[in-house]
């Protein structure tokens, strides 16, 4: 499989009045041709910076430190010119609010066909030709009529469903998608999903899925990450992570979430305190003030990712995690 | 059986839209909530949900009588609310409080939280000196998971759950026998809505309160849930207890909902076959005729746009409004 984009130690700070702020620390990975993966984190788990900052859109304060390759082309420290040509063509990017990810004061036909004009050299009536072909796939009623509309006229699952169909224009070879269904009620969410199921099968576009939503990412993604204090703290396959947690945060996340599909029970479980401040992360490892088996190791030594399975790795020094979730009282706490 | 506690009847809240007219305007009526009907027992949590533009937080405020209702009956502890003067709801107010989804929203930026959760016992118990009422708000924060140590900080200087925590003490400590939760942990991360939804429940527990749970999150709403209702539009398609509503809900929009909800299991999330409901929401301004669910509704046949249909007990406890009512013919999740 190749590799759409290779993530190579990428950190991402931030200059605050309070000294530098560590969003991201430096995260590795790949997203291959035609996978969907998922980047599972809680506000302020750094998910969302990682790729604004792949995509070269961090606030004015921020810096990206590390490589994020494109197809082999450093896309940190491009000049903004040369990332123009593949925003919105090669990579391409949904938003949460679809209200603000569109112009208020355009029409949507104008924000639809700007990019084919811009990047494909389109003429004006074969743009409006392919934005209608792409508002039919995202089965949008009454196309042709949408596109002299203007965004707030629009409800917020047609407002997202326009989002997607302005990506998928330029027939991206990456779509970020960033919380794309959290804004939305219950019933149009499932409308989304199935949208982007079906668009998973039909373009070939790789797909990352930033979310909090665990159930969101059983449904779409082949690979997981779960990020914590700007740090991932357990990769695999979707089957590993929901299955086989291996770290203590991804079990705890899963574990907290109240199903319709298990025995309701009288007591969820909860994960102990606070999301870390990120400008007062601890030494050591994120999690150890909110881990049910932190040990002396956690504080001193920062865990790195490790192999527990093929293509399962997690960042803690546990060696086995043994129904801590069931049993929080008797963890059988083996340290390597 | 326990003792009814709230009894909700017919209520309408109806707001007046400007819609046109040059000098005399000429208005048409949102029907937020129209004809709700319901009770709460003591000591019962009713779940109740819907999409944005259900009218669930309308109802809440309404019950409250923090909006005017335009039509109904509300008797909470046996005396009406609806329709008598401001001073009589004051006083019922002691008993009855809410907590807001937006917890740094609802907080006053400038009060410690201290004062935050003392001021019900400054409008409500006058008589206290200042050291019994601190003693009060230690008590209580102590009870909701706040360090006893921060009653001199400002609201700002907590996270997110930290702020739920404290506006539901703010709403404990009058010990009232009804709490409207109004998405208390929609705006929370996940790990902890874990916490504030224990947090509820144990509360409820030791004090025998009872709760009116608003919330979109159908997975929530079971945990918590004894009775659930679900509205649509301003009215009410299916009341029932939790266990008939999840494990056999009869109306077709109960039934889309919990099949809508995303599972956080990959085998079943990707096998499993939807119900996914065309189109949006209509507007409440302009209602479907009939039944309002019928622009969305798989089963919709004709007498759904010209005959409303009217809630009726199916089985045992459970109310469903619709012309085709029936299990559902799939599994559903």
């Amino acid at each position: 499989m190749t590799a759409v984009l290779e993530v190579r130690d990428l950190s991402v700070r931030f200059a605050t009045p309070d000294g530098e702020v560590s969003a991201v620390n430096g995260v590795s990975f790949d997203v291959n041709e035609g996978e969907c993966v998922g980047i599972v984190g809680e506000s302020g788990s750094g998910k969302s910076q990682l790729f604004m900052s792949v995509m070269g859109l961090l606030a004015r304060n921020g810096r990206t430190l590390g490589s994020a390759k494109y197809r082999g082309t450093e896309l940190v420290g491009m000049p903004v010119k040369e990332l123009n040509k593949i925003r919105g063509d090669k990579i391409a990017m949904i938003f949460q609010d679809s209200m603000t990810g569109l112009t208020p004061h355009l029409r949507i036909g104008r924000q639809m066909t700007e990019v084919l004009v811009q990047h494909k050299g389109m003429s004006e009536a074969q743009a409006v030709k392919r934005a209608l072909d792409m508002l039919n796939l995202v089965r949008i009623p009454e196309a042709a009529r949408r596109l002299a509309q203007y965004p707030h006229e629009l409800s917020g699952g047609m407002r997202q469903r326009i989002m997607i169909a302005m990506a998928l224009l330029c027939e991206p070879e990456l779509l970020i998608a960033d919380e794309p269904t959290t804004a939305l009620d219950v019933t149009v969410q499932a409308q989304i999903l199935d949208l982007m199921a079906d668009l998973k099968r039909v373009t070939k576009a790789a797909i990352v899925l930033i979310t909090h939503d665990l159930g969101t990412v059983a449904g779409l993604c082949d690979k997981v990450q779960v990020m914590y204090g700007g740090r991932f703290m357990e990769t695999g396959t979707v089957r590993d992570i929901f299955y086989e947690p291996a770290h203590p945060y991804a079990a705890g996340l899963l574990s907290s979430m109240p199903r319709l599909t298990e025995e309701r029970s009288e007591k969820l479980y909860a994960i102990p305190g606070q999301p870390p401040n990120l400008q007062r992360l601890p030494k050591a490892c994120p999690f150890q003030e909110r881990c049910d088996f932190v040990h002396d190791r956690c504080a001193t030594e920062l865990p790195l990712l490790r192999e527990v399975g093929p293509g399962h790795t997690k960042a803690c020094h546990l060696v086995s995690l043994q129904n801590p979730v069931t049993d929080p009282a008797a963890p059988s706490l083996v340290v390597a | 059986m326990s003792k009814e506690l709230l009894r909700v009847s017919d209520l309408k809240v109806h707001f007046p839209i400007r819609t046109g007219g040059l000098l005399i305007g000429k208005y048409t009526p949102l029907k937020a909530v129209d004809g709700v009907s319901f009770t709460l027992n003591e000591g019962e949590t009713l779940g109740i949900v819907g999409e944005s533009g259900c009218g669930k937080s309308t109802l809440g405020r309404a019950i409250l009588q923090l909006i005017k209702p335009t039509d109904g009956q509300v008797l909470f502890m046996g005396s009406e609310l609806t329709g008598v003067g401001a001073e009589v709801v004051r006083q019922k107010r002691e008993e009855m409080q809410i907590v807001f989804q937006d917890p740094l929203a609802s907080l006053n930026p400038r009060m410690t939280v201290g004062d935050i959760i003392a001021e019900p016992l400054t409008v409500y118990r006058p008589k206290l000196s200042k050291d019994e009422r601190k003693a009060l708000v230690r008590d209580m924060m102590a009870k909701v998971g706040l360090l006893p140590q921060m009653i001199n900080r400002y609201p700002h200087e907590f996270s997110g759950g930290q702020c739920q925590r404290i506006g539901i003490a703010r709403a404990m400590i009058l010990k009232p026998k009804m709490v409207v939760c109004d998405e208390p942990v929609s705006a929370l991360d996940v790990s902890i809505q874990a916490q504030i939804v224990n947090l509820l429940m144990d509360l409820q527990q030791e004090m025998g309160l009872s709760l009116l749970f608003i919330s979109h999150d159908l997975s929530v709403v079971r945990h918590v849930s004894h009775r659930v209702m679900v509205l649509y539009l301003g009215k009410v398609m299916e009341i029932a207890t939790r266990d008939a509503i999840y494990a056999a809900p009869l109306h077709p929009y109960t039934q889309a909902l919990i099949s809508a909800v995303p599972v956080p299991d990959p085998d079943i999330e990707k096998n499993k076959e939807r119900i996914v409901l065309g189109g949006d929401l209509p507007s409440p301004m302009k209602p479907p005729s009939g039944c309002v669910f019928r622009t969305r509704c798989p089963k919709a046949t004709d007498i759904c746009a010209s005959d409303v249909p009217v809630l009726e007990e199916k089985a045992p406890g459970h109310r469903v409004a619709c012309h085709h009512w029936g299990p559902p013919e799939k599994k559903l999740v």
